[in-house]
């Protein structure tokens, strides 16, 4: 893996803002805690990268989508003979997402759903893993030749479960916030979530989906937001809630025999630091 | 001698057979020899001098037979003869080796070669087939990795980070024309600045003209007063920081914005519905605020966030 740029920090988190402001050319940090005794001076690092990391994403899988050219197609399905619990969270997952399906699996060979869903035009495939009538992994496929992301799911909560929790959403695209994913893996799974909702939010729905990193954990939220007056937002949340944590990234589409591993989560790599953190 | 009786009366009846497992309903045979697997008269290798089987390796079958010229060979007692791999051709082999044979065993060791070829096609069918591997879980990484869980949640403060990201968006007029308060934003902003350009201005003026002349005026907001109020602090750093156009925020006005947040956010912690009672009013009269803030912050004290 590339190493990551080194900026000169104090303390605070440095907030990527993907969807408004594409930070071009992006800049990468190391992500870790800081500590109040221990002050890194970290100095900024050389420059060429910076331009191979813009040509790498001008050109990568993503780029039809950035560029405007593909509208997202979610499939959504389940591993087989999935529970109450997985089947309602992916109902919920489907109005979250807009274009999504829900798909029941019966069986299938994912090597042979993949084919069939490039012929029909899906963007995306989320697969959720379910042990024990919860769910508890996701793999998310970006279709045509695009890296895929398998994930360990935790802490899920579906919309009853939710306190204080709105109306349903409603088909309005959401905005999309994607905080914290600073270094360069964390910059590719961001594109890779950002690539999954449509790329004009309609503001009048006035609903947020959010993708919050910390310590490697990715948090995802959904709420609507109404402004009250111009320093203040007040939010609802709505939606299912859940948290992710990567577990590994492959080059190519699903394929656990032969793909090719971009980054997979090594046990021991925590025990070296504990305050260094992947994504 | 083989007496085939004498030992089967003993151990197949009286004493102890270990090989033999015994059920409520059948008794079993473990031996690797047997043909059926049950224990029974004829099926016992150690009661028949004369025997045979089928036994599969590795997807290949053999033919085993036991004859009483060898029983006194261990080494050499059984005859291993390969099948081949054909169905029709390998029932042939077994017929044509266990010619003369009593039909029982001929018979058995048919359909035991049946059965074997039976379950050697569908071991290869569900290869091919999706394999579900079973991934052991550690309690221990479990356990740790749900303490994490928790402590990156209370770290993350979403609820904050996520309205920031809101307001952000708001003043860099993602939104447009939605909404009407950037205006005021934009307003004040502009304010601010034109005040900042007076002062120098006038500072090289002397007040003597007006000196004697009487005004009314309205009240106006001091800054004393204002360093209660927030968003005030916050709007001026944050117009600070546009008009400076620098990348680096200090530490300090960081954060103060953040606590001001913290407290802020609590106190505004909606419940959820739309805002019942409009704007919040601007002035806070009555307001008891915990700031921890101070000018010149020592380096001690700096939070640290992740």
């Amino acid at each position: 893996m590339e190493e990551a740029e080194k900026k000169q920090q104090q303390e605070v988190v440095v907030e990527n803002m993907e969807k408004s402001e594409p930070a071009f050319p992006p800049s990468f940090s190391v992500s870790e805690i800081k500590n109040k005794q221990r002050r890194h001076f970290m100095f900024m690092k050389l420059k060429q990268e910076k331009r191979k990391v813009a040509f790498d994403e001008g050109t990568d899988e993503f780029s039809a989508y950035f560029n405007g050219l593909t509208n997202p197609k979610v499939l959504i399905t389940t591993s087989d003979r999935p529970r109450g619990r997985t089947v309602r969270f992916c109902e919920q997952l489907a109005t979250v997402i807009p274009n999504a399906h829900v798909y029941y699996r019966r069986g299938l060979a994912l090597k042979r759903v993949i084919p069939q869903c490039i012929a029909r035009d899906f963007t995306y495939l989320i697969v959720i893993n379910e042990d024990r009538k919860v769910p508890n992994g996701m793999v998310l496929c970006h279709l045509p030749d695009g890296p895929t992301a398998h994930f360990k799911v935790s802490s899920v909560r579906l919309r009853k479960e939710m306190k204080r929790r709105g109306k349903d959403p409603t088909e309005h695209s959401p905005e999309v916030i994607l905080n914290n994913f600073t270094t360069r893996l964390g910059h590719s799974i961001g594109r890779l979530f950002a690539a999954l909702f449509p790329q004009d939010p309609q503001f009048v729905g006035r609903q947020v989906a959010t993708f919050h990193n910390q310590r490697d954990f990715i948090f995802f939220r959904f709420h609507r937001y109404i402004f009250k007056n111009e320093k203040r937002v007040g939010i609802q949340e709505l939606g299912p809630r859940f948290t992710l944590k990567l577990r590994s990234l492959q080059k190519g589409t699903f394929d656990s025999k032969f793909g090719e591993y971009e980054w997979v989560l090594k046990r021991h790599e925590m025990d070296a630091c504990r305050r260094k953190f992947q994504l | 001698m083989q007496h085939d009786d004498v030992i089967w009366d003993i151990i197949g009846n009286q004493q102890f057979c270990s090989f033999k497992v015994k059920t409520k309903s059948q008794g079993f045979c473990r031996n690797e020899y047997n043909i059926t697997g049950l224990c029974n008269r004829s099926s016992c290798p150690l009661a028949n001098s004369q025997y045979a089987t089928i036994r599969e390796e590795k997807g290949q079958c053999f033919l085993y037979m036991k004859v009483i010229e060898r029983a006194a060979f261990p080494a050499k007692m059984w005859e291993k003869v390969k099948l081949s791999k054909n169905y029709e051709k390998a029932l042939e082999q077994i017929d044509e080796n266990l010619i003369y044979w009593p039909r029982f065993i001929r018979h058995k060791c048919k359909q035991r070669f049946t059965k074997i070829t039976q379950y050697l096609i569908r071991m290869r069918k569900l290869v091919l087939k999706r394999q579900r591997k079973l991934v052991p879980l550690s309690r221990k990484v479990e356990r740790r990795e749900k303490r994490k869980e928790e402590k990156a949640l209370i770290a993350a403060q979403l609820d904050n980070a996520i309205e920031k990201e809101l307001l952000e968006r708001l003043k860099q007029g993602t939104y447009g024309d939605i909404y009407n308060f950037p205006v005021h934003a934009f307003d004040r902003a502009l304010e601010q600045q034109d005040e900042e350009s007076e002062e120098e201005e006038e500072e090289e003026e002397e007040d003597d003209e007006d000196v004697g002349k009487r005004e009314f005026v309205e009240e106006e907001v001091e800054e004393s007063d204002l360093s209660d109020f927030e968003d005030m602090n916050k709007l001026r750093t944050s117009s600070d920081e546009e008009q400076d156009d620098e990348e680096e925020e200090s530490s300090e006005e960081e954060e103060e914005e953040e606590m001001e947040m913290e407290t802020k956010a609590k106190a505004l912690r909606s419940k959820g519905k739309s805002p019942a009672n409009g704007s919040v009013a601007r002035k806070k009269r009555a307001y008891v605020e915990i700031e921890y803030e101070q000018e010149t912050e020592p380096a001690t004290k700096s939070r640290a966030t992740s």
